[in-house]
């Protein structure tokens, strides 16, 4: 089984060819997002983080935007800094270089304040982009896929239809020799004992209790009852009671396979294959950003609820398992697995057609999140507080 | 059965509730509860319940855990009867309550 895609020059994949337009840190994405805007070709990665924050997440940031760069579905990378910011823009530069993808920098503080920059930022975009125009798409191995899977705004039919379509696609492409990734770590708790029996080994087991320990501790620490954080308003009122009953179908995603490992948020996939385990909040604006940081080609992302969501580099595939919702707004969900709950199709059946539309994705389909660019705001999962 | 009875479904024998994808699954009304061998009994409801709510198979004691996929989805914090409404305000979960710490 094949698809269609950009082979780029350290063999990885890509499902986009996009020139990333990069603010390094939140006071240049004014600035980059209007470089974005005026460039055909380019995507942005809209941020709030990199400055006033403790060595570590800044560290964090760099690594993130480091990763975001480096995903084979971008082609090209146009930096926008501001000049006095604490991400390490030295190191973002230098590591993106090495990907041998065309890269380029403005620098907000030198090149003459925000407008100057736009247009020496525009006049640099336009370069990338007519640059990386001539690169032509080409058969490869579906083994080349690394597929990032999540479920939002989950209702009762979550697990029981669309995360259950997402697992049966996940173990097709773990059985192709391909990647699967999945994460939302606090959505583990009360199913984490279930996860760590599937894992290669002990020691990745207990990696699996460890993580969730931790998050767990998180959302304890404000001595409070974490329930309406999660599960959400939303979750409640469509059915789910309490978070085990909201992990227990969240983890249905996964499918069956052995999970091989645990990968930190800013972690890229290199020699990884198979089921694995990215450590990640639930909220969709930092799990993307981490799911884009693998270097996932593409999201398989599972709704009960309807959320819309998309992401700048990532095409997001939306199945939806509520009839009530996919009638309401078809215009955002590529999927309807709802018809698994009235019983007129089984899992397998929607499986196998969710599987063939995502092939298409990944060869140069439009997702409905990316027709309507649903994917300006972005978001970093940061440990410490902002200073 | 003649008339399409609004639709319950128990994902594990160990359930003791079950979903139901219904909008119009009413108190007094009776409900299919089907398991996924295709399997199905008729029960009726004591409470409306509304799309992807619960619904107690058996009776549940307070402390006692409801259960689905055959796992804990937290405790019961009332008795429950066959046929009632289960949600937040009987089922309470054990994990990440920061509130019964310290």
């Amino acid at each position: 089984m094949e698809f269609w895609g950009y082979v780029r020059e350290n063999g990885k994949v890509g499902a986009r060819n996009y020139v990333a337009v990069i603010p390094t840190v939140v006071c240049a994405a004014e600035a980059a997002q209007s470089i974005c805007n005026s460039v055909s070709g380019c995507i942005s990665f809209l941020h709030h983080q990199g400055c006033c924050q403790l060595p570590p997440d800044l560290e964090r940031v760099t690594d993130t935007l480091i990763a975001l760069g480096s995903s084979p579905n971008v082609g090209a990378v146009l930096l926008v800094s501001l000049g006095c910011e604490g991400t390490d823009v030295d190191r973002l530069m230098s590591t993106l270089a090495a990907t041998g993808k065309p890269i380029d920098m403005v620098r907000i503080q030198e090149d003459g304040g925000i407008s100057a920059s736009i247009a020496l930022g525009i006049s640099k975009a336009k370069r990338l982009a007519a640059l990386i125009s001539t690169q032509r798409r080409q058969p490869v191995d579906i083994s080349n896929v690394v597929m990032s899977i999540k479920c939002g705004g989950s209702d009762a039919t979550s697990g029981m239809a669309s995360n259950c379509v997402i697992g049966y696609v996940a173990d097709k492409i773990v059985d192709a020799g391909g990647t699967v990734i999945f994460g939302e770590t606090t959505e583990f708790i009360g199913a984490e004992h279930i996860l760590a029996r599937r894992a290669v080994n002990k020691q990745v087991g207990d990696r699996i209790f460890e993580i969730v320990n931790n998050m767990e501790a998180r959302a304890k620490s404000l001595g409070c009852d974490m329930r309406k954080g999660q599960p959400t308003p939303g979750n409640i009122a469509g059915g789910l009671t309490t978070i085990e009953e909201k992990s227990l179908g969240a983890i249905m995603k996964s499918g069956s396979r052995p999970i091989q490992g645990v990968m930190e948020y800013t972690d890229m996939v290199t020699d990884h294959k198979g089921l694995w385990i990215k450590d990640t909040p639930g909220r969709e604006p930092e799990i993307l950003t981490g799911m884009a940081c693998t270097g996932a080609q593409v999201m398989c992302f599972s709704t009960g609820r309807g959320a819309p969501q998309g992401f700048p580099s990532m095409p997001v595939l939306k199945i939806c398992g509520n009839v009530n919702t996919y009638q309401k707004m078809e215009q955002d969900m590529d999927i309807n697995a709802g018809v698994i709950i009235t019983g007129e199709s089984s899992i397998e059946q929607v499986g196998e057609y969710t599987f063939e539309r995502l092939l298409s994705t990944l060869s140069g389909e439009m997702t409905k999140s990316e027709a309507i660019k649903y994917f300006n705001f972005i978001d970093i999962y940061t440990m410490g507080p902002v200073i | 059965m003649d008339k399409k009875l609004p639709l319950a479904l128990k994902v594990n024998d160990l359930d003791n509730v079950a979903t139901v994808f219904s909008n119009e699954a009413k108190a007094g009304s009776d409900v299919e509860v089907r398991d996924k061998k295709g399997n199905s009994f008729v029960m009726q409801l004591l409470n409306d319940i509304p799309y992807g709510h619960k619904v107690a198979l058996r009776e549940v004691h307070p402390g006692e855990d409801i259960i689905k996929y055959g796992e804990s989805l937290g405790e019961a914090t009332h008795e429950i009867a066959a046929g009632e409404y289960v949600h937040v305000h009987n089922l309470d979960s054990k994990r990440g309550r920061g509130d019964k710490e310290g």
